[in-house]
């Protein structure tokens, strides 16, 4: 990318959630972000800001948009991408998160993209590897760079984030993206709600620094921004809500409720879909969804943090 | 072996209600004579006389909880090496869960545990043997067979048992052959796959919680079996608040039940789980701040009868791990007095009762020889500079394994001295 040394130093070695970061390093970083994707709409795609350096994506679960999201981004600037396929790498035959660790730091990587199912994982990584850690989702905990790339949509099409009023429906308990981005818009300024049925909420969801609302007409009236999660499948029988349908009639996203939101209000969602589970279809594709824009950002974000990650070490080459 | 006088020590023995400055003669690898008055008794010639001015003489501790990996898990401990972390933390005997591999379940397993331990350990080891085969919670073992065995009482150790009808059934037999039923209860539906305590902080971590319910419930449930069969019960290890007034109402209905918190539970709170930090993942978890003041005060109040170590050796392979993936446990031999003895300090609770607790209740509930220092008994003894500082550093644990949450902690308050039946088995 052009000219980033205008720009301040990130002063993190890692990006393990949201919550290490104060309101100016995500400014920063989606500084930096707004300009990459100026960079990603060129036919000449490529820069050289992290030649020479190598990038280990490490996916403990299975991902198709955010592990190709992170490797573009690697690539476009020009790093080296190596992608560790769990399923046909000795972590099958009983290795453990560290040992992985630990050997693959032995091949000197410069960034660690992980993705566990368990919390915590990127930070235990963090503790035992030498080069930067990126958090790619850590079981329920958070997701950092989902959060970025939501707000950086947000930002460009809304402008600064202080007083939008942004509600985020579905499955909050199980959701790291919930949490990463409870903690971003709260730190830029925005008014936050959660709309779900309450055994989907986190125990102490009143103390997050949301204002919790059971009711999709409540929830979303005059919302400048509707963000919906994913259900996943095995909660939906019984479990968590008893039917698709029931949910998808209390909880679902359809034209009817969406009218409760401001006219202009983005409808956004981190991906993969259910249609007609918390999001009808219409509305998935209709003119108020910024869903592909969301994953055009994902691209620029990443690459605007993993830049900033290895130049907050400019020229020092330090390990620890 | 010659005889020892223990002179000018501060004598505490919750037998007795004793809390005095005086002497304890020990001959014969049994207490002579113990109290203010004992040394105008006259001493045995010949007697080694130690200078214990300013020092406190308990009887030796008497943990009930101590989970050992012999036979099965000797990477993590075996009885021997408990043996020796136990002195050194002044507990003169301890009560081995079933929870090995084979679970100590028939006769010839706690045979094996008492001649293992005769032959390796320096300490008293008393096996308490499964309620239920392989811990399955479905048929009982042999209650007679394995009391006349040396099995000092039953519990399914980390298993909570979820059929009423095979605890109510258990309860009843045991009662014939005046065995106590020590149980940890866990609501496993409802604790599902909770990894701490269920609240706010769980949340923020994106760790499932186990709600205060999940123990409060099954505990609930084997008060009322108890009160029905009128069998002795022992909660082995509560941790929430709901739990000692659960306690509190069986023992003033006359119950015969009794109840245990772990150390943990006394000194930490679900704070200290940090970032992670899987050696502070225990079972129970560590709970609220409230808590944890609850459990004090039930300590003090009797609610609460004896305090365990619930000693859990864990290798690396089994913590180095994601904070859900790792186990659960924590060793506590070596610590137990020293982080006891914050409550003491700090005046949340009087030092005699920490010791009835710690020693003299434990003894009673299992029906073991110490915890006393009255004349006539073991000299099971321990030795302690009430105020000396140290810190626990990870070099010095004796344990086979390192996970202790009380690395790096300033405590005060350090055994000098323990002997088992006369025998000096650790000393600074």
């Amino acid at each position: 990318m052009t000219d980033t040394a205008s720009l301040p130093i990130y002063r993190h070695r890692h990006l393990l959630g949201i919550r290490d970061l104060s309101p100016s390093d995500i400014e920063l970083l989606l500084e930096r972000a707004d300009r990459a994707v100026a960079n990603s709409r060129q036919v000449e795609k490529k820069t050289s800001s992290l030649r020479g350096r190598t990038q280990i994506n490490l996916f403990y679960e299975a991902s198709t948009r955010t592990q190709s999201s992170f490797e573009l981004a690697g690539k476009r600037l020009g790093a080296d991408v190596m992608n560790m396929s769990v399923a046909s790498s000795s972590v099958k035959k009983g290795e453990t998160l560290i040992d992985t660790a630990m050997t693959l730091n032995a091949m000197h990587p410069d960034i660690l993209v992980i993705r566990h199912q368990s919390a915590g994982a990127a930070a235990l990584l963090a503790q035992k590897v030498g080069c930067a850690v990126v958090n790619a989702g850590d079981g329920t905990h958070e997701h950092p760079t989902q959060a970025l790339l939501d707000a950086l949509t947000i930002r460009r099409a809304k402008g600064p984030l202080s007083k939008l009023i942004v509600a985020i429906c579905g499955d909050i308990l199980h959701s790291r993206v919930a949490r990463s981005n409870i903690l971003l818009l709260n730190a830029l300024g925005a008014q936050v709600r959660v709309v779900a049925p309450s055994t989907l909420l986190p125990t102490g969801i009143e103390q997050m620094g949301v204002i919790v609302h059971r009711s999709m007409a409540e929830g979303l009236k005059d919302a400048d921004v509707v963000m919906m999660l994913r259900l996943q499948r095995e909660r939906m029988a019984g479990a968590f809500v008893p039917s698709v349908r029931e949910y998808f009639r209390y909880f679902g996203l359809d034209a009817e409720k969406l009218k409760y939101a401001k006219p202009d209000a983005l409808v956004m969602h981190p991906g993969p879909m259910n249609r007609g589970v918390e999001i009808a279809s219409e509305i998935a594709d209709g003119p108020q969804s910024v869903i592909q824009e969301q994953v055009e950002m994902g691209v620029a974000v990443r690459m605007a943090v993993m830049e900033a990650l290895l130049d907050s070490g400019r020229g020092t080459g330090e390990r620890s | 072996m010659t005889a020892t006088v223990f002179h000018r020590a501060r004598i505490v023995d919750p037998s007795r209600g004793l809390d005095e400055t005086g002497t304890v003669i020990v001959d014969g690898g049994k207490i002579l004579a113990s109290g203010a008055s004992a040394f105008n008794q006259g001493t045995p010639e010949s007697a080694t006389v130690v200078d214990c001015a300013g020092k406190a003489l308990l009887p030796g501790l008497v943990d009930s909880r101590v989970f050992i990996g012999e036979p099965g898990g000797e990477h993590r401990e075996t009885i021997a090496s408990a043996s020796v972390a136990a002195a050194a933390g002044g507990v003169t005997s301890i009560v081995m869960m079933p929870d090995t591999d084979p679970a100590i379940d028939n006769v010839a397993l706690v045979e094996f545990v008492l001649r293992t331990a005769k032959d390796t350990a320096i300490v008293n080891v008393f096996p308490a043997a499964a309620i239920t085969k392989q811990l399955a919670g479905r048929e009982m073992t042999e209650f007679g067979l394995l009391r006349e065995a040396g099995a000092v009482g039953f519990t399914d150790g980390r298993h909570t048992i979820a059929s009423s009808l095979v605890m109510r059934r258990a309860l009843t037999y045991a009662r014939d052959f005046g065995a106590v039923i020590a149980h940890e209860t866990q609501d496993a539906d409802l604790a599902s796959s909770g990894v701490m305590n269920e609240g706010l902080y769980a949340s923020w971590l994106g760790l499932a919680g186990i709600p205060r319910e999940a123990e409060a419930i099954p505990l609930e449930r084997d008060l009322m079996l108890a009160r029905l069969t009128g069998g002795a019960y022992h909660a082995a290890k509560i941790s929430t608040a709901l739990s000692i007034e659960a306690i509190r109402r069986a023992k003033a209905d006359g119950a015969r039940v009794t109840a245990g918190v772990a150390i943990h539970n006394l000194a930490l709170n679900e704070n200290d789980v940090g970032e992670y930090r899987t050696f502070f993942r225990l079972m129970p978890p560590l709970r609220a701040e409230e808590d944890r003041l609850a459990m004090i005060e039930a300590l003090k109040d009797g609610t609460l009868d004896v305090i365990v170590s619930s000693h859990d050796p864990q290798d690396v392979d089994t913590k180095r791990l994601p904070f859900a993936d790792a186990e659960a446990g924590a060793i506590a031999l070596e610590t137990l007095l020293g982080v006891a003895l914050r409550l003491y300090h700090n005046g949340d609770a009087p030092l005699l009762r920490l010791v009835e607790t710690l020693s003299t209740a434990p003894a009673r509930l299992y029906g073991l020889e110490g915890g006393t220092l009255k004349p006539g008994s073991p000299a099971d003894i321990v030795l302690v500079d009430l105020d000396e500082p140290w810190i626990v550093s990870e070099s010095a644990i004796r344990s086979r394994s390192k996970n202790t949450c009380f690395e790096g902690a300033r405590l005060q308050g350090r055994v000098l001295q323990t002997m088992v039946a006369g025998h000096t088995v650790f000393s600074v």
